[in-house]
């Protein structure tokens, strides 16, 4: 039987399989092409020059700079995002103790599920256009407002988040971290609620607090979720591109005077408006091998023995 | 956003770019999905060639256009089409409208296949120093040379005021027709003014004067789109010119050593500083949207604004009623300015392309000969509020303070113009540049000499890099 089993598989995998190469691997492998080529996007015709693009990339102050400030994001922003997550999801699941009742979370967390969670539902379109108007640089501005009014601000120099290059990377951080906690609060509520209540009671009966309880118990049990989650928040901030084009001053974003550029926004200014698709799609090969490297070393890191229960 | 037609920012445009990115670079390679090199023919299907037809167009051959959808709206075009269709009742034209003309057209270009015509206006416009340098366009001249479309004795360049070819000139030949005819100066609403009894200020000493009692009534006497900086540059860019004149600007243009390194740049540039050191800018200017800041100054937070003449129409919608907006052309600098009081940037916006590879290439010539016509070009001025580049075209609009005062600023400046290239659409890299100096000088960061430091590295960039196409002009 065993013959015929291969066209069996082969007949179902076909089709997808042909999708897969003609949408994916083949602009992979384009992307690779044109990049050692000096093709300027808007015609048919392009010339072979060798690793040069590369070497331009390596020389280029704008695109080193774009490298560093998604390093500080990659750095920063899952940290942030998991840590308030995880706490988050710990109150709302085991934090509320204190009495006899046993484990459940604090007063009113079904509510607070849900307003946390509320960011995840907005598009990212409707968050810039949310951030833009919290971050206004006058007075109009919903924090400057509040600033202003409890007369912490000069009303004259009203403060320049976005416009300020001190301020910016970390506005921008603010926003990723805002956008993307709830989600992640909801993926570790689930993975903790899957953990055996028996464990926590006894941990109880044990005399624990929610301390012990939390590290000794509950992070190690959620270990796994958590480098997932890592690998998948890495990817959001090497990407970053649609909150730096909206939110961030010059045309294109990366403002003010480059201090927000990122690898994303780079590349589509150099391949857009400067038309330079093969330097551009050398940026782009950049990016997926920093990206193919982060999830290489974020598994490799958070890699434990797995706990069944 | 240096586009004639100021287009806005808006969410689908985030939407699309974010759409875009997950194919450039979530997987890191997309891009390229739809630019496998194709084929394309040049010459398409071809008629007679007759004074009536003077490109050989095929009746039947389909026009396609591709039209921005931006501040100048549609209408226009709807009626334009509707012209050509008149005359060539067969063919199939059509137009399409959209803000997002690179991310749109770039694949068809890439694959030998663009449309016969298109505005390439706006924030996503395909810079037309890239398509230059392409090879990717139709040289006009045969357009320019031929008869227009009202009266078959005069040739269709002729039709047209004086200059407007030159901003689609590149090394010589004309590749794009600027249809929208753009001034740039200072906007003020003539109605605050009468009330408080301010008189528009034409020297600099007087603006010096009149600041202070404007900040003393509780308005700001200057605002702008910090968060785009293109704003604020051409100000200074004006007074460049007007202090120094024009070869100047010539010099910067054609790239020449330390072209930035002259005392009407330092000029201007210390007169800009003067006004961010006193306070009279409104403040968080410069960190303003176009949109915010220019509904500021309509809600009269602001006394002063800079902007070019699609101002009316783009706040049409939000603009309160009893606004005269009036536009003032920039006060003299100094007692011994180049160019006389009066002087202005006017320049055709709004660039319309026939691509090299279009299929119907003469169609795409005829229906710009049609909207040269004096039909489409009263019906433009009064759908939009704005110039267009054939003579007369606004002459029988009236009721907009706006363009009235645009119209007679115009005429009064007469050959008075001022012209600068490599940093509207020559270099996107000297752009880029010059447009975070100007962010940093009006955020009271640079000084004027760091400002000219870094803009002169970024010219002295693009002159040292052999992979950048070069462009020249003497006037």
């Amino acid at each position: 039987m065993k013959f015929r089993r291969l066209p069996f598989i082969a007949g179902f995998l076909f089709v997808p399989v042909v999708l897969y190469v003609i949408y994916v691997v083949s602009p992979f492998v384009q992307t690779v092409f044109y990049s050692f080529t000096d093709w300027g996007g808007f015609s048919n015709t392009q010339n072979f020059i060798g690793v040069g693009n590369y070497v331009r990339l390596l020389q280029d102050d704008i695109f080193l700079k774009a490298v560093l400030h998604n390093a500080f994001l990659l750095v920063l922003m899952p940290v942030v995002t998991i840590l308030l997550a995880l706490f988050l999801a710990f109150m709302l699941n085991v934090g509320g103790r204190g009495d006899s009742a046993g484990i459940r979370g604090v007063r009113g967390s079904s509510v607070y599920k849900v307003v946390l969670f509320f960011p995840q539902v907005l598009s990212v379109a409707i968050i810039v256009v949310l951030f833009q108007s919290v971050f206004r640089t006058d007075g109009r501005g919903l924090l400057n407002g509040l600033l202003i009014a409890l007369g912490l601000v000069d009303p004259n120099k009203p403060v320049q988040w976005f416009n300020s290059p001190d301020l910016v990377l970390w506005c921008l951080l603010g926003v990723m971290v805002w956008s993307g906690v709830g989600f992640y609060m909801v993926l570790f509520s689930a993975a903790m609620q899957s953990i055996p209540k028996e464990i926590y009671e006894a941990a109880l009966l044990d005399g624990a607090s929610r301390g012990p309880t939390f590290f000794r118990i509950t992070l190690p049990l959620l270990w796994e979720n958590i480098s997932v989650a890592w690998v998948y928040l890495g990817f959001i901030a090497l990407d970053g591109f649609a909150l730096v084009t909206g939110l961030t001053p010059d045309s294109g974003g990366g403002g003010p005077d480059h201090a927000s550029e990122l690898i994303s926004n780079v590349l589509y200014r150099t391949a857009f408006t400067q038309g330079k698709f093969g330097l551009a799609c050398a940026m782009g090969v950049a990016l997926a091998v920093f990206s193919l490297l982060l999830a290489i070393v974020q598994l490799r890191i958070t890699r434990r023995d797995r706990i069944e229960f | 956003m240096p586009n004639s037609s100021g287009s806005e920012f808006t969410r689908r445009q985030l939407i699309q770019r974010a759409a875009a990115l997950a194919v450039l670079a979530g997987p890191a390679a997309g891009v390229l999905s739809a630019c496998a090199g194709g084929g394309g023919s040049a010459a398409g299907p071809s008629g007679t060639v007759s004074p009536t037809n003077p490109f050989g167009v095929a009746e039947d051959a389909p026009l396609d256009v591709v039209i921005f959808d931006g501040g100048f709206g549609q209408d226009y075009a709807k009626y334009d089409i509707g012209l050509y269709s008149k005359a060539f009742p067969k063919s199939q034209a059509a137009f399409k409208a959209t803000q997002k003309i690179s991310d749109t057209l770039q694949p068809r270009f890439a694959n030998g296949t663009p449309p016969d015509v298109i505005d390439d206006s706006g924030d996503n416009q395909i810079k037309a120093g890239t398509l230059v340098n392409s090879n990717a366009l139709t040289d006009l001249q045969p357009l320019l040379d031929a008869a227009s479309y009202d009266d078959p004795k005069v040739k269709v360049k002729d039709t047209l005021l004086p200059g407007v070819l030159d901003v689609g000139t590149y090394n010589g030949k004309v590749y794009l027709l600027n249809y929208g005819y753009t001034v740039y100066g200072l906007w003020y609403n003539a109605k605050v003014f009468k009330e408080k009894n301010w008189t528009p200020p034409k020297t600099w000493a007087e603006f010096k004067t009149l600041a202070p009692q404007i900040k003393a009534a509780g308005i700001a006497p200057w605002a702008h789109a910090g968060k785009y900086p293109y704003y604020m540059g051409v100000p200074i860019m004006d007074w460049v010119g007007k202090v120094g004149g024009d070869q100047v600007l010539i010099d910067i243009d054609n790239l020449k050593p330390n072209a930035w390194r002259v005392d009407a740049v330092k000029a201007s540039l210390n007169a800009v500083l003067e006004m961010v050191h006193n306070g009279w800018m409104l403040p968080g200017t410069e960190g303003m949207t176009h949109i915010e800041s220019q509904q500021a100054f309509l809600d009269g937070k602001a006394a002063f604004l800079p902007c070019g003449s699609w101002l009316e129409n783009e706040m049409r919608k939000t603009t309160p009623a009893g606004t005269e907006m009036t536009l003032l052309p920039m006060p003299d600098l100094t007692d011994k300015d180049a160019k006389p009081y009066g002087t202005l940037r006017a320049e055709a916006g709004e660039p319309f392309i026939v691509p090299a590879k279009a299929k119907n290439q003469a169609g795409g010539l005829e229906f710009l000969r049609i909207m040269l016509s004096k039909d489409a070009a009263r019906n433009f001025a009064q759908a939009t509020s704005s110039l267009s580049i054939v003579k007369g075209s606004a002459d029988s609009v009236t009721n907009s303070t706006a363009l009235t005062s645009v119209n007679k600023a115009a005429t009064a400046a007469g050959d008075n113009l001022l012209h600068y290239r490599s940093v509207t659409d020559w270099y996107p890299t000297m752009i880029n540049e010059w447009e975070a100096a100007t962010g940093e000088l009006m955020a009271g960061r640079f000084t004027a000499d760091q400002w000219i430091d870094k803009v002169q590295a970024a010219a002295d960039k693009v002159a040292a890099d052999s992979s950048i196409q070069k462009f020249h002009r003497d006037k």
